[in-house]
């Protein structure tokens, strides 16, 4: 595929306002193609807020209002020809509490696929069976498909998630806190499974724990009341952060 | 109140149990309702419990999405949800009077199962709407929120997700329902409920019996009251018995799916 824009996300002087409360403050920045973001900051900061942007789950909160443009790959998704389901099955979301549905472990992998008219049964075999070998779950799932997903343990749930979002093949991958309700052995699945998934999908990761976002990410911004402080390699912001205010954050002065 | 529930039961119970035989359910009444069953009036509760929440069930559960599902927090979610509960607050007699003015009356069904059906509905419209909407709220957002980022519709989120999670729940509404509607007298009254007819129904347009209604008569208007003394306890028992039945099956089909779910 030939790339004619630069960057695959971008974001163009966004504003968001929760009613009166202006949550992101005139916020540009950009995503290369196959690499990951981390979005670091104290809580209420607005990264959260940010990375949803990008698969418009914030439309769903009443009295949302938001100025700016978001580009992925140079086409603003929130222009009036743009479906919002359509829009979503580009970029997958893992959410912050592993959250699979009810259903067998076959099924969850399989809903977005089926909820987009997918129904030849070996494709869905066929797709989530690479999916959950992408995630690095099969081999613990392939004799249970058709247990119940709940019946399976908190890093498990979440790695099953991230399959799930997988399977409908987007080309960019959200992650809200994905490993903040997890246990180190876990979490250091997840990371595991980030660091590979980069060869192919453009990564967006919201964390609260530094030393993950030095471990996975490729660049990393900071936000700090709703503005974007500090964005570049995570590398150097890491190591030799611009702004005091960064400096301050991730030495652990506040936040 | 476990004590007084048993204690009404213990009452019943030992009053009705020795009318209570295989002729008493499956055979007509005779001489007077004192002799014989009361076979068309099980038949005629049975139609309208069935008639009933045919109606009533698919309207309300609808309702209850729509509130929930669609309309955003605010003046006008209050309205119908203070609505809603005027609704359950009219007295019986008062949906009796509207059936029979608008079903019975103007839209000429007549006495039948039908207006009687759609009158029992309406009266239990307000539960299923209520019991409906907790069901809804109680299913966490994330399972909404995953299904909407997987590209999946906000239709197809509510069929797929959304409801299979509340249905438990939704059977609630569906239990109290058939408690309510099985025991209405009165809205039954000048809708459908006749008094002696000793026949099963044959069309939705057919009036009949039915047991609240054969208890009322046989205890308080019939020709030999205290000739069928015995019997109205029986009748009694008879509509405990049901209402029994119909809630032990609703709510173990809500087990079964509670555990089919795996989340309560």
């Amino acid at each position: 595929m030939t790339e004619i824009y630069p960057h695959k996300i971008e974001s163009k002087d966004v504003n968001l306002y929760y009613g009166n409360f202006h949550a992101l403050k005139g916020i540009s920045m950009s995503v290369e193609k196959n690499t990951v973001c981390a979005l670091i900051g104290p809580s209420g900061c607005g990264k959260s807020t940010f990375l949803r942007l990008f698969n418009r789950m914030n439309d769903l909160i009443d009295g949302i209002k938001i100025e700016g443009d978001c580009l992925i790959d140079g086409k603003n998704i929130y222009s009036k020809e743009v479906k919002i389901d359509e829009l979503r099955k580009r970029v997958g979301m893992v959410f912050q509490k592993p959250n699979p549905f009810p259903k067998s472990i076959f099924e969850n992998v399989a809903y977005g696929l089926r909820v987009n008219g997918i129904s030849h049964k070996t494709l869905i075999e066929e797709r989530v069976e690479r999916s959950l070998k992408q995630a690095a779950l099969w081999d613990e799932v392939k004799d249970k498909l058709k247990k119940s997903a709940m019946q399976l343990s908190g890093g498990q749930q979440q790695r099953l998630c991230i399959a799930r979002a997988l399977a409908i093949e987007p080309s960019v991958v959200l992650m809200d806190e994905p490993a903040s309700a997890l246990d180190p052995i876990s979490t250091s699945k997840i990371e595991e499974l980030i660091y590979e998934l980069k060869s192919q999908y453009t990564i967006i990761i919201v964390t609260h724990n530094m030393q993950q976002a030095g471990r996975v990410s490729d660049s990393t911004a900071f936000f700090y009341m709703g503005e974007l402080i500090e964005y570049d390699l995570t590398k150097k912001l890491f190591t030799n952060p611009s702004d005091t205010r960064t400096q301050d954050y991730i030495t652990g002065r506040f936040g | 109140m476990i004590g007084i529930l048993f204690s009404i039961l213990g009452f019943i119970i030992y009053k009705g149990i020795g009318v209570i035989s295989w002729e008493f359910i499956t055979e007509m009444p005779k001489d007077g309702m004192t002799k014989g069953g009361i076979y068309p009036a099980i038949i005629g509760t049975l139609c309208l419990i069935g008639g009933s929440i045919i109606f009533a069930f698919p309207i309300g559960v609808m309702s209850a999405i729509y509130i929930n599902e669609y309309t955003k927090h605010g003046y006008f979610r209050s309205f119908i949800q203070l609505m809603t509960s005027n609704l359950a607050g009219i007295p019986s007699i008062v949906f009796g009077l509207f059936g029979m003015s608008l079903f019975v009356n103007q839209l000429g069904f007549g006495d039948s199962i039908l207006a009687g059906s759609l009158t029992l509905g309406l009266l239990v419209l307000p539960i299923v709407i209520r019991t409906t909407e907790e069901a809804l709220k109680a299913v966490d957002d994330n399972f909404r929120q995953a299904s909407l980022a997987l590209g999946a519709t906000k239709l197809q989120t509510i069929q797929r997700v959304t409801l299979p999670i509340a249905l438990p729940n939704i059977l609630t509404g569906l239990i109290l329902s058939i408690g309510r509607v099985s025991g209405e007298t009165a809205p039954i009254l000048f809708t459908v409920a006749a008094y002696f007819l000793p026949k099963l129904p044959t069309s939705i347009f057919d009036q009949v019996m039915a047991l609240p209604y054969h208890l009322y008569v046989i205890s308080t208007s019939g020709t030999n009251i205290n000739d069928s003394r015995a019997m109205a306890y029986g009748t009694a028992l008879v509509l405990i018995l049901i209402v029994l039945i119909l809630n032990l099956t609703a709510s173990a089909v809500r087990r079964y799916l509670s555990k089919k779910n795996n989340i309560n």
